[in-house]
């Protein structure tokens, strides 16, 4: 870019550029700007004036969390503020390695420059944070997000404090699988306090989505080394399990394991539709992991392995410490997006399993006695839209940012 | 090394080719036994439960009616499912065809110099890319269709040709619209059009004046469909509110008006980014070139960029078509009788899930593969061919 700006252009050249260059482009502007104007004002009217959000504040917690018991509603609190600090010491960790090596982006920013950075890249997340608070009426929900952030602000901390040190490296082992288990076991905290089975509202999109996409993953990746195969019967086996998953339509698969996995497991063993929903999740997402992994294992130079053959490597050595780190890094923006496209279609087990999940709850509430009849449908669908797209937006943001970080570094 | 190696085989506990071959048929074992023991406890809980597990139910009557076809409750599921299938073709065929339109100009308009153009498009873009497609498709049935459009008693008709309603949206049409001569004329004006262009080329190609195949070519095809609708008796008839129905015309579903709607404005949000992607992966000399021939903007697009861009968007845009197709889906949640819901339907009248389901999702494989192979077919001819 070989910008020469002499002057700043003034404000009545910019219009004549950006609007009006020639007659079309200024009919574009009159007819699309006033279109602009008239949406924009009609929605916020319907925001500001119009709209009968009663409906939303009074159902809240059934629109989050479902029917989740009142007094095991600790138990989330609990979850999320180990979850707060466990994200916190990632940052931190990778912050401070990003220190010690030298490419960090933040350092030398003075504090305001993070601040407006960090509220750039998440401050749509905290104003619709800040936003369900204000609808609640009790203490509870502004604690769990106060210890929440609390949490996150000492993990953050400490993970620059660890991440800026080389510690030996049987420490470093141990440190991964403790980051690996914490998680795990908020997880599993929170199904031991009320069963997985009753997870409804935004909480089960939110689980669903990262357990579906967590389990896939080795199973993608056994499936994308298998379609890479010399071995002809692996191949051939991954290659129509892939081809096969990638050309059924999910909600077609969760209406089948709606009504069919009770038959291929023993009776005993029945699922709940929650983990119906998570294991049909779990094998729609492997075939599209494994198709993400084999982009990243192809985008290894070849080089790389042949280096490795070179020193002498066994092929499972050549494979676990060239290849996969190379090809595992390049793919995190992608698997990113997996992890987005999931989260919206977590929906669908909804529809098709009658789990009471945000969208679903959306609909319901419309029928309370004291709602039903009123038209509500378009509040609820306008706040649950606004989650699901303050979620997928940031998080589509930051894995633009990431591939572009990522993009940077392999040159 | 002093020693010649030997040139024995190694012993087969080292040799590659049996370890490797072994392994494999470990794997392949671990699997078919997995899914042994899966079909085994298949059989014996539908044996335990008197459900069938052949395709027998085929040919039971369907005992249901599809709204808006020619199809009664006493004809066979296997009948419903014809139904079905060309149904999920009729909403996929649309929607790929309006989502790729109106994808290719808001993926423009996002590289637009109007500030305007280029704010709202990307408005539009991160907003429906972010929004769960369910979402999206029950805003169109229950906010759109069932609340903003009016009652069939007050419905909108404006200059008498349009009858919208909740109840469906009439629109003229031929009077005696048999569907064969209809494909009968459409075929031969897409041919006699697809002849002309090919000539026009040539002739530009030889002579260097200007082709104009749009213009012949889509001369012709008006003309044939007008000459067509003279020969087959000029007849028309105008959608009129009969009671609580639309009568004459030919009635746009109101399930079919919201599920193709949610499926384009969503779909031709992720087109744009792929037109946009495209456009600006072609070399910035082509659309200077363009512009110092003293080509116009639009001709400067149409004639030199786009070509080039769509090249490279033919890949992608495969992937999305074959989304749409397998989101269309969605369409049983809103009493649209696509193939999920036909399915649906018969398994609740009493036909067995396992192989219905199967059934459908076979179908759907089927579709997706077709669908590819003209992908595929398209990226071939279209990809430039290099020394």
């Amino acid at each position: 870019m070989t910008t020469v700006s002499v002057t700043k252009p003034s404000a009545l050249t910019w219009v004549r550029r950006n609007l009006f260059r020639t007659p079309l482009d200024a009919i574009l502007t009159i007819v699309f700007g006033s279109l602009a104007v008239y949406v924009g004002i009609r929605g916020l009217l319907f925001v500001f004036v119009n709209g009968r959000w009663e409906i939303i504040s009074v159902n809240l917690k059934l629109l989050m969390v479902g029917r989740w018991p009142a007094d095991e509603l600790i138990a989330i609190a609990v979850a999320l503020v180990i979850l707060g600090l466990w994200a916190g010491l990632i940052a931190g960790i990778i912050a401070g390695r990003q220190v010690r090596k030298g490419t960090s982006a933040i350092e030398g920013m003075t504090r305001l420059e993070r601040a407006s950075d960090l509220g750039r890249r998440f401050g749509l997340v905290i104003a619709t944070l800040l936003l369900l608070l204000s609808l609640t009426d009790t203490s509870g929900p502004w604690l769990m997000v106060l210890f929440t952030f609390v949490g996150g602000v000492v993990g953050r901390l400490i993970g620059g404090q660890i991440g800026v040190r080389s510690l030996p490296s049987w420490v470093s082992r141990l440190g991964i699988v403790v980051m690996v288990v914490i998680p795990v076991w908020a997880y599993l905290y929170m199904a031991s306090a009320v069963p997985l089975a009753d997870w409804e509202g935004f909480l089960f999109n939110l689980s669903s989505a990262a357990a579906g996409v967590v389990l896939s993953f080795p199973l993608g990746l056994l499936l994308a080394l298998g379609r890479r195969s010399k071995l002809k019967l692996l191949k051939g086996m991954s290659i129509a399990y892939i081809e096969a998953v990638r050309g059924a339509p999910l909600y077609v698969l969760l209406l089948l394991a709606n009504v069919s996995l009770e038959f291929f497991v023993p009776a005993a063993l029945a699922p709940s539709k929650v983990v119906r929903a998570i294991v049909t999740f779990t094998l729609f997402t492997a075939a599209y992991i494994a198709e993400i992994v084999r982009g990243g294992l192809q985008s290894v130079p070849l080089g790389q392995e042949e280096a490795a053959k070179a020193l002498g490597l066994s092929p499972t050595k050549q494979m676990r410490l060239i290849v996969l780190p190379q090809a595992l890094r390049n793919v995190i923006p992608a698997q990113i997006g997996q992890f987005i496209s999931l989260f919206k279609d977590t929906t669908l087990a909804g529809l098709a399993l009658g789990i009471l999940d945000l969208l679903n709850a959306a609909g319901a509430i419309t029928q309370q006695s004291d709602f039903r009849g009123q038209g509500l449908i378009i509040e609820t669908l306008v706040f649950v839209g606004f989650l699901f797209w303050v979620g997928s937006f940031t998080m589509s943001r930051e894995s633009q940012r990431l591939e572009r970080k990522l993009g940077v570094g392999t040159r | 090394m002093t020693t010649p190696a030997p040139q024995s085989r190694p012993p087969f506990y080292r040799d590659v080719r049996i370890l490797s071959w072994a392994f494999q048929l470990l794997v392949f074992g671990l699997i078919a036994a997995v899914v042994y023991w899966l079909f085994g406890n298949f059989q014996r809980n539908t044996a335990d439960s008197g459900i069938p597990t052949n395709f027998d139910f085929l040919a039971n009557p369907a005992s249901f009616a599809i709204p808006g076809a020619d199809f009664d409750s006493n004809e066979s599921v296997r009948n419903a499912y014809v139904v079905g299938i060309l149904n999920t073709i009729r909403v996929a065929v649309v929607g790929i065809i309006l989502a790729t339109i109106l994808g290719i100009l808001i993926g423009i308009g996002r590289l637009s110099k109007n500030w305007v153009v280029r704010k709202i498009t990307t408005v539009y873009v991160e907003v429906l890319r972010n929004l769960p497609l369910l979402v999206i498709m029950t805003f169109t049935f229950l906010g759109v269709v069932l609340q903003v459009l009016p009652r069939i008693e007050n419905s909108w008709v404006p200059l008498g040709l349009l009858v919208v309603s909740n109840r469906g949206i009439g629109v003229p049409w031929y009077q005696d619209a048999s569907g064969l001569s209809l494909l009968l004329v459409l075929f031969v004006g897409f041919l006699g059009w697809w002849l002309i262009a090919r000539w026009r080329h040539s002739v530009s190609d030889r002579t260097g004046e200007a082709s104009r195949a749009s213009l012949y070519g889509g001369g012709f095809f008006i003309a044939v469909l007008v000459i067509g609708w003279l020969l087959l008796g000029a007849s028309y008839t105008l959608p009129v509110v009969d009671g609580k129905q639309i009568a004459g015309g030919i009635r746009i579903d109101p399930s079919y008006f919201a599920v193709l709607i949610a499926l384009v404005i969503y779909t031709a949000s992720h087109i744009a980014e792929i037109v946009r992607g495209s456009i600006q992966a072609v070399p910035l000399g082509q659309g200077e070139a363009a512009t110092a021939l003293a080509l116009s903007g639009f001709q400067r697009m149409w004639n030199v960029v786009l070509p080039q861009a769509m090249r490279i968007a033919i890949p992608p845009l495969g992937n999305q078509y074959l989304n749409l197709i397998k989101n269309s889906s969605l369409g049983a949640g809103f009493a649209y009788f696509e193939l999920t819901n036909v399915t649906q339907v018969t398994v609740g009248n009493g036909s067995p899930a396992v192989p219905a389901f199967t059934l459908a999702l076979v179908f759907y494989i089927v579709l997706s593969l077709i669908a590819s192979s003209f992908v595929n077919l398209a990226n071939r001819r279209f990809k430039l061919v290099e020394r």
